[in-house]
C-alpha cells in the first residue's frame, strides 16, 4: 500500500509542477493522459511490471492511431486530455446515507422498472450498510463457486491471485492495437471481471456483475475476460438496469471470451447507461469492443445483447469461429429514442470447417433517433460447409427516425451457405387505433408491439433479465408517440 | 344509449358525414345499407374515435356522456366495440395476450380485477369452439397472415369476449363463407340482450336472414335518407339504391 500511496503522491506533487490541479479526497487523477497516468493507474492497483509494460506498450500504439470514423454517428471530437483516467468509488462519507437522499426521479424510474427495495438502494449508491442482503447473497455466491472450482472475481483480484490465467489470456482475443478504443482501455483500464471455468465444469449459477458488489461503479474503461475450459458451460450477465448518474461521457470498455473445445459461453448484456436528455444534451458515449474466441472444436458463443441507454453506442460483439463445428449467435435488440444514435452489429468470422452462425438483430427507432446495423460475415478459404443466418428487423415509431443497415459478406468458399432478411416496419396510426379501440392505452400499444417485434431475441434472455429488459424498453420508449 | 344528431365529419378535406341523425336503444338491433362510400365506415370510425376523422359538428352521446369528449380508449372501456371493415394486422403481437389486454382495459375500468390466466384461456377455448375457430389462433400475431373470413371471424371473437354494451360491425358479413357466415350470425345473436344494442352495417340481405333487425336505414351521401323495419332491406334488394337516391332527391 505504501508504495502506492507514494506512487500517487509523487505524480499529484509533479502534475502541480505542470500547473495541474487535483482533489487528493476524491482520489481522482486530474485530466489528462501521459504514461504517468499509465503507470499511476498501474501502481495504484498493485499490479506486477509485466502488466505495466503491457499497457504501456497499448499506450504507445494508441498513440499512433487514429480515432474510427466509418461509423453512421456523429458527436463533437473528444478531447483525451480532458478526462480524468482514474476516479476510485466514492468513499462512504460522501454517498447518500438512505435513499431518501437519491434523486426522486431516479428512484421513479425504479420504481417503473420493478427493481427491489434492497437492489434500488446499491444502484443508487447508497452507503453499504443499507444493503445487507446483497452482501449476503453475494457470500453465499462465492462459497457456491468455489466448491465448483470457478473463478469469479474482480479483473484487480484476479491480476493478483491468478497471474498466470491472466498473462495466457488477456489480450489473446482483442489485441491491444486492434482499434482506437480497445488500445486506449488497453492502457488505462481500471477494473472489470474475470471468470475462468475449469475443465467438464457446469457453473453452478448465471454469473453476474448485479450481484458483485462494486461492479456497477467500476467506470469508464471496463475489462472483462471469461474463459470457458474444455467441456464447461457458462451463462453471464453483465449490465446495469438502471441510469447511472454518471458524468462522465466516454465508455471505453473490452470485453474478451474465450471458449475451448466442447465449451459453451452465453453472455447476455442489458446496457442502460444514461442516453441524455430530450434535446440531446449529455449522456454516455458507449464504444466497445466485445469479442469471443471459440478456439476449440464444438464450441459455443452466444451474444445476446439489449441496448436502450447511451447516447452513441458502437459495439459489434463478434465471435471467431476456429474449432471445427463452433457456433457462434447473436441476439440484439437496440433501442434509440430521442437524438440517441447507435452503430451496432456483429462480426462472425468462420474460420474452420463447419462452422455456423446465427444473427437476430432488431432496431428500434423513434424520436430523432438513428440507428444502424452493421454486420460481417466472412468465411475463410479454410471454412468449408460454413453457415449463416441473418436476419435483421427495423422498426420506426414515428417519421423523423431512421434506420441503415448494413451487411458486409466476405465469401472465400464456395460451399458456404449464407442467408440474409431484412425488413423495416412501422407502427402504423392504424394498429394503434386498433388497440386503442380496444380499450388499450397508446403507450400500451407501442410496448405491446415493440415487445412482440423483439420476442425472438428477449427468449434468449435468462427468464427475470427478460422481464427486466421488457420493463426497461418501455421505460426508453416513454413519450415516443403522441 | 347512442344518440346522433345532425352529426357532420369530414376527413382529408371532405365532407363525408352531412348531418347524420341516428338514435339506437338498448336491446335493438339497426342495419346501416346504402352504397359504396356513402359513408358507412365514416360513420363507424367517427362513434369510435378515430382522429383521421374531424367532427365539424352535431353531437354523439352515449349512455348521456359526450362521446366526442372521450378518447377512443375511453369510449372502449364505456363498452364501445367496433368490428373493422379491415382488421389491421399487428405482427409479432400473440392474438391471446391482445385480447387479454383488452378484457382488462375493460376490467380495470370497472373497478374489478385481473381475469385469472386459467379462466381466460377456458373462456377463449370455448367463444372459439363456438365460432368454429381454431385454438391455434390464439398463439398466432393478431390478424398476421390471416385469411379475409378469419380476420373477420377474430373480430367477432374479440366482440364475444369483450361483450360491449354496443357493438358496431363493419361489413363483418362480407367475405365470409357460408358456414362462417352462420357462425358469424350465432356470435352475434348470443349477444342480444336487453341491456345491449348492436349496429350491423352491411350490402347483403342474406346477414339479415340470420340476424333479424329491429331497424334498417338507409345512408347515402352522409346522410341517412330511409328508415324503416325489416321490410326495408328486402325492398332495396329488389330495387337497389336508385330508387332510395331518387326518392332522397325529390
Ligand atoms: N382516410 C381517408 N382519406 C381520404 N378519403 C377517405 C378516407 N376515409 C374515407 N374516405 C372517403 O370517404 C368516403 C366515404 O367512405 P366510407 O369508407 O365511409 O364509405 P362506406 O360507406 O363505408 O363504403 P363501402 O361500402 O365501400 O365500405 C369515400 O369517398 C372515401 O373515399
Ligand atoms: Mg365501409
Amino acid at each position: 500500500m505504501a508504495t502506492e500511496t507514494e506512487q500517487l503522491e509523487s505524480l499529484v506533487n509533479r502534475r502541480y509542477e505542470h500547473g495541474f490541479v487535483t482533489d487528493i479526497a476524491t482520489e481522482s487523477l486530474p485530466p489528462g493522459l501521459d504514461e504517468d497516468v499509465v503507470r499511476a493507474i498501474s501502481a495504484r492497483k498493485n499490479e506486477p511490471e509485466w502488466l505495466l509494460e503491457w499497457r504501456l506498450q497499448a499506450y504507445r500504439q494508441w498513440l499512433e492511431m487514429e480515432e474510427p470514423e466509418w461509423a453512421h454517428v456523429h458527436y463533437p471530437k473528444i478531447d483525451y486530455n480532458a478526462i480524468s483516467y482514474f476516479a476510485a468509488p466514492k468513499s462512504d462519507e460522501d454517498r447518500p446515507k438512505s435513499l431518501d437522499e437519491v434523486d426522486p426521479k431516479l428512484l421513479e424510474t425504479y420504481d417503473k422498472l420493478g427493481i427491489p427495495l434492497h437492489e434500488r438502494a446499491r444502484l443508487a449508491g447508497v452507503a453499504v450498510d443499507a444493503v445487507f442482503d446483497s452482501v449476503s447473497v453475494a457470500t453465499t455466491f462465492k462459497e457456491k463457486l468455489s466448491e465448483a472450482g470457478v473463478i469469479f472475481c474482480s479483473f484487480s483480484e484476479a491480476v493478483v491471485e491468478h497471474p498466470e490465467l491472466v498473462k495466457k489470456y488477456l489480450g489473446s482475443v482483442v489485441p491491444r492495437r486492434d482499434n482506437f478504443f480497445a488500445a486506449l482501455n488497453s492502457a488505462v483500464f481500471s477494473d472489470g471481471s474475470f471468470v475462468y471455468i475449469p475443465k467438464g465444469v457446469r457453473c453452478p449459477m448465471e454469473l453476474s456483475t448485479y450481484f458483485r458488489i462494486n461492479a456497477a461503479n467500476t467506470g469508464q474503461f471496463e475489462r472483462t475476460l471469461v474463459v470457458a475450459d474444455e467441456g464447461s458451460y457458462v451463462s453471464y450477465l453483465e449490465g446495469c438496469t438502471a441510469p447511472m448518474r454518471d458524468e462522465n461521457q466516454l465508455h471505453a470498455a473490452v470485453v474478451e471470451l474465450v471458449a475451448m473445445e466442447d465449451a459453451e459461453i452465453k453472455y447476455s448484456t442489458v446496457q442502460n447507461w444514461y442516453p441524455g436528455d430530450e434535446e440531446g444534451k449529455g449522456g454516455i458515449y458507449n464504444f466497445v469492443t466485445k469479442r469471443g474466441d471459440c478456439r476449440g472444436a464444438n464450441s459455443k458463443i452466444s451474444w445476446t445483447q439489449v441496448e436502450t441507454g447511451s447516447a452513441i453506442t458502437w459495439k459489434y460483439p463478434s465471435c471467431l469461429l476456429r474449432g471445427a463445428n463452433s457456433v457462434g449467435e447473436f441476439y440484439s435488440v437496440a433501442v434509440t429514442n430521442n437524438l440517441q444514435q447507435a452503430d451496432t452489429g456483429t462480426k462472425m468470422i468462420h474460420i474452420g470447417p463447419n462452422t455456423s452462425s446465427t444473427i437476430v438483430s432488431k432496431g428500434i427507432s423513434a424520436g430523432r433517433a438513428q440507428q444502424a446495423y452493421r454486420g460481417l460475415v466472412k468465411v475463410m478459404p479454410q471454412a468449408k460447409g460454413a453457415r449463416n443466418h441473418t436476419q435483421c428487423d427495423s422498426l420506426l415509431i414515428g417519421k423523423d427516425c431512421g434506420a441503415h443497415t448494413f451487411p458486409y459478406m466476405e465469401i472465400r468458399n464456395p460451399s458456404a451457405k449464407v442467408e440474409h432478411e431484412a425488413t423495416t416496419s412501422k407502427i402504423s396510426a392504424n394498429q394503434l387505433f386498433y388497440c386503442r379501440q380496444r380499450g388499450i392505452s397508446e403507450e400500451d400499444a407501442v410496448n405491446m408491439i415493440v415487445n412482440g417485434f423483439c420476442k425472438e431475441v428477449f427468449k434468449e434472455l435468462p427468464m427475470e433479465f427478460a422481464v427486466e429488459a421488457q420493463a426497461l424498453l418501455n421505460v426508453s420508449l416513454e413519450g415516443a408517440v403522441g | 344509449m347512442l344518440d346522433i344528431k345532425d352529426l357532420k365529419a369530414r376527413v382529408a378535406g371532405n365532407d363525408i358525414l352531412n348531418g347524420l341523425s341516428l338514435s339506437v336503444q338498448a336491446g335493438e338491433v339497426h342495419a346501416i345499407m346504402g352504397p359504396n362510400g356513402s359513408g358507412k365506415s365514416t360513420l363507424a370510425q367517427v362513434v369510435a374515435g378515430h382522429d383521421d376523422y374531424e367532427v365539424t359538428g352535431g353531437s354523439v352521446t352515449f349512455k348521456d356522456k359526450d362521446l366526442l369528449e372521450l378518447e377512443p380508449e375511453d369510449r372502449a372501456r364505456e363498452g364501445i366495440f367496433l368490428g373493422f371493415q379491415y382488421p389491421v394486422e399487428i405482427p409479432g403481437v400473440n392474438n391471446a395476450y391482445l385480447l387479454k389486454a383488452a378484457m382488462n382495459a375493460r376490467r380495470e375500468h370497472r373497478g374489478e380485477g385481473e381475469i385469472d390466466s386459467f379462466e381466460f384461456l377456458k373462456l377463449a377455448r370455448e367463444k372459439m369452439a363456438a365460432l368454429g375457430m381454431d385454438p391455434k389462433f390464439l398463439n398466432r400475431g393478431v390478424n398476421e397472415g390471416f385469411s379475409g373470413g378469419e380476420k373477420k371471424r377474430n373480430e367477432i371473437l374479440q366482440m364475444a369476449m369483450l361483450e360491449p354494451e354496443l357493438a358496431i360491425l363493419d361489413e363483418t358479413d362480407s367475405g365470409l363463407d357460408i358456414d362462417a357466415l352462420k357462425a358469424v350470425a350465432a356470435g352475434v345473436n348470443a349477444l342480444r340482450s336487453p341491456e345491449r344494442a348492436i349496429v350491423l352495417v352491411t350490402h347483403y340481405q342474406r346477414l339479415l336472414d340470420y340476424i333479424e333487425p329491429d331497424f334498417v336505414h338507409v345512408l347515402s351521401q352522409g346522410r341517412i335518407v330511409r328508415s324503416g323495419d325489416k321490410t326495408l332491406a328486402l325492398e332495396l334488394e329488389e330495387k337497389g339504391y336508385d330508387w332510395v337516391r331518387e326518392a332522397a332527391n325529390a
